[in-house]
């Protein structure tokens, strides 16, 4: 799919969108009498606090209970929030949002600039430890690594309210995609005198105020969360679905049952299931492209085994996976093989044609045969690695089918389930051979991807480190049109083979067949109750 | 019995003192930490989230403020992973829900096990004694997490009858399918306890004496024979007690029940340090306490046993 | 964590009495009413049919336990079915993997996790009772205490947190499983000592200067076989049984390998999508297995104990 670039679509909206929203239904459409939704989590919601949750999960109910300065539409372009507009200076780096005057928080007070300010400050504050104060430094905003690192006083991050409805940022180099980074759930803003009142107690139901469509009514930890329309949000005559319901349930097929018994209106189908489905419920089977990314890493570094150092056998490694028969036969649910790094649905990202891309994977395995032979393996010297993963069905499937696959070629591969904390530690240590990862855009923009690679990144477990590689990006952050840049890091990655690239993530849902409104095109993801509504069958 | 019982109480403080450390020390020695995340984060955060939650401290320190809270205040800390509850909110919204169905379940067990058990007994050798022995035998080797599905499969997606799963504030129709799920290889067990040892007792002296007498058999049953068999039954509930808690693991997680065997499970997991000593003292604390009652049980119906 | 620990007791007794002479007569009084035990019989059949499967199973099966047949892969619901004609005969996983081939390797891991936990459980249990038993005095009460003490433990919690911390070795499930099961065995065998202790036949050896470690080893722990060997019976299904709990969690063995508990877990969690043969077939082994141990214990207790009929 082709998008234009992203930072010309978003301001292009921007100017074309009148600051009023509109009625998300339809004329002539009758909407049923029952207005309420119910969806699935998988797990408990770990916080509702804007600056310290940290799941994808826990976004999705946030975005119901507050506003932050742009939302986005079913399509994924920005969409006007608390802020209907913003002006960039010349030199791109000072962004001014203008705020609506008719946003007010749950109790009563208006949402003003102050707001914004105090909540990105408490981001970054350390006093708040937040497992997301980095986003700040992902933004670019001023001083935001000095303030993180307790060097600087909150009050020097570089945000500012002009006045009640002007807010400010100062970020410290161009950032041509900043504006679709503030949909973010960590920079919603949040009401400083109940936090002040409460402590850390303040997201609860009875305290909790917030700007969004819907208000808290219950949070009962590992069973539900319970969800109605704010009287005060500033577009309520437009909300339609009255109540919001989520379900934790820990066991995805568990979930499946309970929503063909009605229980629910949304599910993820479990990996394999969705063929099926599909046929026996055509109109509530859906899959869409979903911005994240599935791959083995490699360790590299001096840590990593002395055999992945010999870039043939990380291209044979690569070669040698049919990802055709994983994502058509483990996963069959829209999942697009990769062989890049970049989700390939991504804004204004279109992967480079590489050596290997094009091939058949007949050619790939030849291919890969000769890269071994070269490097003097096989099946009478095989080479033996470790493939650590964490603990999922899918990804115990998807491990054991690789493995398989492999073996010909004459790897012989110890599959290593971890549970998670043990996993993501012993990356974080570079103590892996063959590592399963994941990574899901944070913006919707190819550098969330491309950074990771980068030396001086902090996610980079594998240690890969490529002085081209770092040029590339860098020079990425300045330049009008950065694609070819994307896709200069993308033919590096490909060329050193740092990561075996598996699968593109596909958002594979049940939803009842009278729900309107959920993202089509939107490769985040995100969706907002406030655009929905159930439609009379 | 009161000396007794005071000392076994006496003997619950350094057993839990002992737990404590023990978990303590096992919990921190694991790999990753309750902020290890993917993405991975900058060392001063990591640094501010250590101080604020003390985790910066040498692990004795810890071990002594987290007692001192204890003791002190009964505060058993904030959650680290669910941030906006403490530990004290966490099982006081579990606990009740383990406690419901958990209770239920066991009378449930008892009750259905023991009448099971003893009707067999009682018509050993005929079509019933068999049936009983069959789905008793058949039930205790079925574990609950393949019945939990089938449960739900039957009763919520075929027959729709119930929900397949949540909690709603213990409505009864949410409490059946936990409570069989639970329930079952329990009271199979406790099925099969009873019948071998009211075989047993049937046959001693003064049951056969009663019988001789021309006493009506129910009066038998419930006045001489039921009380002696009781006796392998209640050594059986002790460690049932155990067996449930881990099957709340299984029924929190099929239900979605929001019990304490889920958070138990997840705070290992998610090295939710707080949590998850919370709710070891708390499981501690309870396995002691119901030996305790065992015990004494079982000294009541036994006057053989002395103290 | 033994069902009937009342009845253990008893037995216990029961053969601590029994003179160490008469014992040859003991044993075979019990051989000749355990095979008049038709459960029990019953149950012994059943474990042959098991082991043989476990063995030898593997000899007939025409996939390993490992590949994939990417014939059936992606629609196992109407191609990985049972058949015949294909060599799959008890289906395919949902990898298209032979689940024939699967369950005789599962049902190996599932009896060697049972027998090895078992054993951990009694050499540990023994050793540790006996010692406390024949000390006595302090150590005895320290000893008592500490078991006292680990029984409050709930167990899962270590076990849980023995795996996720050494990872997920098959050595640290058997340990795993050994560890916290060899209490109730050390009391029972404390409680025998401590009664064999002042029998004449040890008291005779002690004043000769036999070493205390001697003692034990050929005096008490013969005494104690029957017990011993009942209680490993009894805790073989149990272990399995654990074992199968943990695999629910994820926390069983690594992949390739499997259990019949890691088996019916995901068998389990996919009985509404139509293949159900992925959790028959490896239930009907898991349920013969932990058949044929009970009645095989009940039924070597029931023999070395007559008077409890």
């Amino acid at each position: 799919m082709f998008r234009p670039t992203l930072a010309a679509s978003a301001l292009a909206l921007l100017v074309a969108t009148p600051a009023l929203a509109d009625n998300p239904v339809p004329e002539g459409t009758t909407l049923a009498e029952d207005q309420t939704f119910t969806f699935w989590l998988l797990d408990a919601i770990k916080s509702m606090d804007p600056q310290i949750n940290t799941d994808v999960e826990g976004s999705d109910v946030l975005r119901q209970l507050f506003e932050g300065l742009y939302s986005e539409d079913a399509d994924g372009s920005l969409v006007p929030g608390v802020a209907t507009d913003h002006e960039v200076s010349e030199d791109q780096t000072t962004y001014t949002f203008t705020l609506r005057d008719d946003a007010t928080w749950s109790n009563g007070d208006p949402v003003t600039a102050q707001d914004f300010v105090y909540a990105w400050r408490r981001l970054a504050d350390p006093a708040t430890a937040s497992e997301y104060a980095w986003y700040m430094e992902l933004m670019q905003v001023v001083n935001a690594p000095e303030v993180i690192s307790g060097d600087m006083e909150p009050e020097e991050l570089g945000v500012r309210a002009v006045d009640d409805h002007t807010f400010e940022v100062q970020i410290a180099t161009p950032l041509p995609y900043f504006p679709q980074m503030v949909v973010h759930a960590s920079t919603f803003p949040v009401h400083q005198a109940t936090i002040e009142e409460y402590g850390d107690n303040w997201t609860r139901p009875e305290n909790m105020v917030g700007n969004g469509a819907y208000v808290l009514d219950e949070h009962i930890l590992g069973e539900r969360v319970e969800m109605s329309q704010s009287e005060t949000y500033w577009d309520a005559e437009n909300v339609v679905l009255t109540n919001l319901t989520a379900l934790t349930i820990n066991d995805v097929n568990q979930g499946l049952t309970r929503y063909l018994a009605g229980e629910l209106d949304r599910v993820d189908v479990p990996a394999g299931q969705f063929p099926r489905l599909k046929e026996e419920y055509p109109e509530q089977a859906t899959s869409t492209p979903y911005s994240c990314s599935y791959i083995y890493m490699l360790n590299v570094g001096d840590s990593g085994p002395e055999v992945l150092n010999d870039v043939r056998v990380r291209k044979a490694l690569a070669y040698g996976i049919d990802r055709d028969i994983i994502v058509d036969r483990i996963l069959q649910g829209g999942q697009e093989p990769s062989y890049n790094w970049t989700h390939w649905a991504t804004a204004g990202f279109e992967a480079p044609e590489t050596e290997w891309s094009t091939m058949s994977q007949e050619d790939r395995m030849a291919e890969a045969q000769a890269l071994m032979e070269e490097a003097g393996y096989g099946p009478d010297n095989p080479v033996e690695l470790t493939l650590n993963y964490n603990t999922s069905e899918d990804h115990k499937r998807i491990a054991i089918a690789a493995s398989q696959m492999l073996k010909p070629l004459g790897f012989d591969i110890t599959l290593n389930n971890m549970e998670w904390k043990v996993h993501t530690d012993r990356m974080q240590a570079q103590d892996f051979e063959m590592a399963r990862y994941a990574w899901c855009g944070d913006y919707n923009e190819a550098s969330t991807y491309l950074d990771l690679f980068t030396s001086y990144s902090g996610h980079n477990n594998g240690e890969f480190f490529n002085e081209e590689y770092d040029a590339v990006m860098k020079e990425s952050k300045t330049a009008e049109d950065p694609l070819p840049m994307y896709q200069e890091a993308e033919r590096i990655l490909a060329e050193e083979m740092p990561i075996l690239p598996i699968y593109h993530y596909a958002q594979v849902d049940m939803v009842k067949p009278d729900i309107r409104g959920l993202p089509t095109e939107n490769v985040m993801q995100t969706w907002y109750a406030k655009d929905m509504y159930r439609v009379a069958e | 019995m009161l000396s007794y019982t005071l000392k076994r109480l006496a003997l619950a403080i350094p057993t839990l003192l002992i737990l404590i450390i023990v978990s303590f020390v096992l919990m921190h020695a694991a790999p990753g930490g309750p902020f290890t995340s993917e993405r991975e984060l900058p060392p001063e955060v990591l640094a501010n989230l250590n101080a604020k939650y003390g985790l910066d401290q040498p692990l004795w320190r810890q071990i002594a403020t987290y007692v001192w809270g204890i003791l002190t205040e009964f505060d058993f800390g904030p959650s680290f992973v669910y941030k906006d509850r403490t530990v004290n909110e966490i099982i006081a919204q579990g606990f009740p829900v383990t406690l419901t169905y958990g209770a239920i379940s066991f009378v449930v067990a008892v009750l259905v096990g023991v009448t099971l058990g003893t009707v067999a007994a009682i018509r050993q050798n005929t079509i019933l004694d068999y049936f009983a022995v069959g789905v008793s035998i058949g039930a205790q080797v079925l574990p609950n997490f393949v019945m939990a599905p089938i449960l739900v499969l039957v009763f919520t997606l075929w027959l729709g009858w119930l929900p397949g799963g949540g909690w709603q504030g213990g409505q009864w129709e949410y409490i059946v399918l936990p409570v069989v799920a639970l329930s079952t290889s329990f009271m199979a067990s406790i099925a099969r306890i009873t019948r071998s040892s009211m075989l047993e007792t049937l046959n001693l002296n003064h049951v056969r004496t009663a019988r001789a007498k021309g006493l009506p058999e129910r009066r038998v049953i419930l006045r001489h024979a039921l009380k002696p068999a009781m006796l392998p039954v209640i050594s059986y509930l002790g460690p049932a007690f155990v067996a449930m808690i881990t099957g709340s693991v299984v029924v929190d997680v099929y239900f979605s029940t929001g019990g304490i065997g889920k958070a138990f499970v997840d705070s290992a997991l998610n090295r939710d340090y707080a949590v998850m000593m919370g709710v070891t003292i708390l499981m501690g604390a309870l396995t002691i306490l119901f030996n305790l009652v065992v015990d004494i049980l079982y000294g009541w119906i036994d006057p053989k046993i002395r103290y | 964590m033994v069902a009937n620990q009342h009845k253990m007791e008893a037995l216990a007794d029961r053969l601590s009495e029994e003179d160490p002479v008469a014992g040859r007569s003991l044993w075979a009084d019990a051989r000749r009413r355990f095979f008049a035990n038709r459960a029990a019989v019953a149950g012994l059949g059943i474990l042959l049919v098991v082991a043989l499967f476990a063995a030898f199973g593997g000899l007939i099966a025409q996939w390993s336990n490992e590949e994939l047949d990417y014939a059936v892969m992606g629609a196992i619901a109407t191609e990985g079915a049972p058949s015949l004609s294909n060599g799959h005969y008890f289906g395919t996983d949902d990898l298209g993997r032979d689940l024939f081939a699967r369950t005789v390797q599962g049902t190996q891991v599932s009896l060697m996790v049972g027998l090895v936990g078992a054993l951990v459980a009694v050499v540990v249990g023994t050793i540790y009772g006996a010692t406390a038993g024949y000390v006595g005095g302090r150590v005895d009460s320290v000893m008592m205490r500490a078991v006292d003490i680990l029984m409050a433990i709930p167990y899962m919690f270590v076990l849980i947190l023995i795996l996720v911390m050494y990872g997920r070795s098959m050595t640290a499930l058997f340990v795993g499983l050994g560890l916290i099961s060899w209490l109730e065995m050390s009391r029972i065998v404390r409680g025998q000592t401590l009664s064999l202790k002042n029998r004449e036949f040890i008291e005779a050896a002690r004043a000769t200067g036999v070493p205390a470690v001697t003692i034990i080893r050929r005096h008490v722990v013969p005494n104690l076989l029957g017990v011993i060997a009942v209680y490993a019976t009894l805790l073989v299904p149990l272990m399995i049984l654990t074992e199968s709990f943990i695999s629910f969690l994820g926390l069983g063995v690594q992949e390739p390998l499997t259990s019949l508990g890691a088996l019916i877990s995901e068998g389990a969690g996919t009985i509404a999508y139509g293949t159900i043969w992925q959790l028959g077939f490896p239930l009907l082994f898991f349920c013969l297995t932990l058949f044929g141990f009970f009645f095989v214990g009940d039924g070597l207790r029931d023999a070395l104990d007559p008077k409890d009929r």
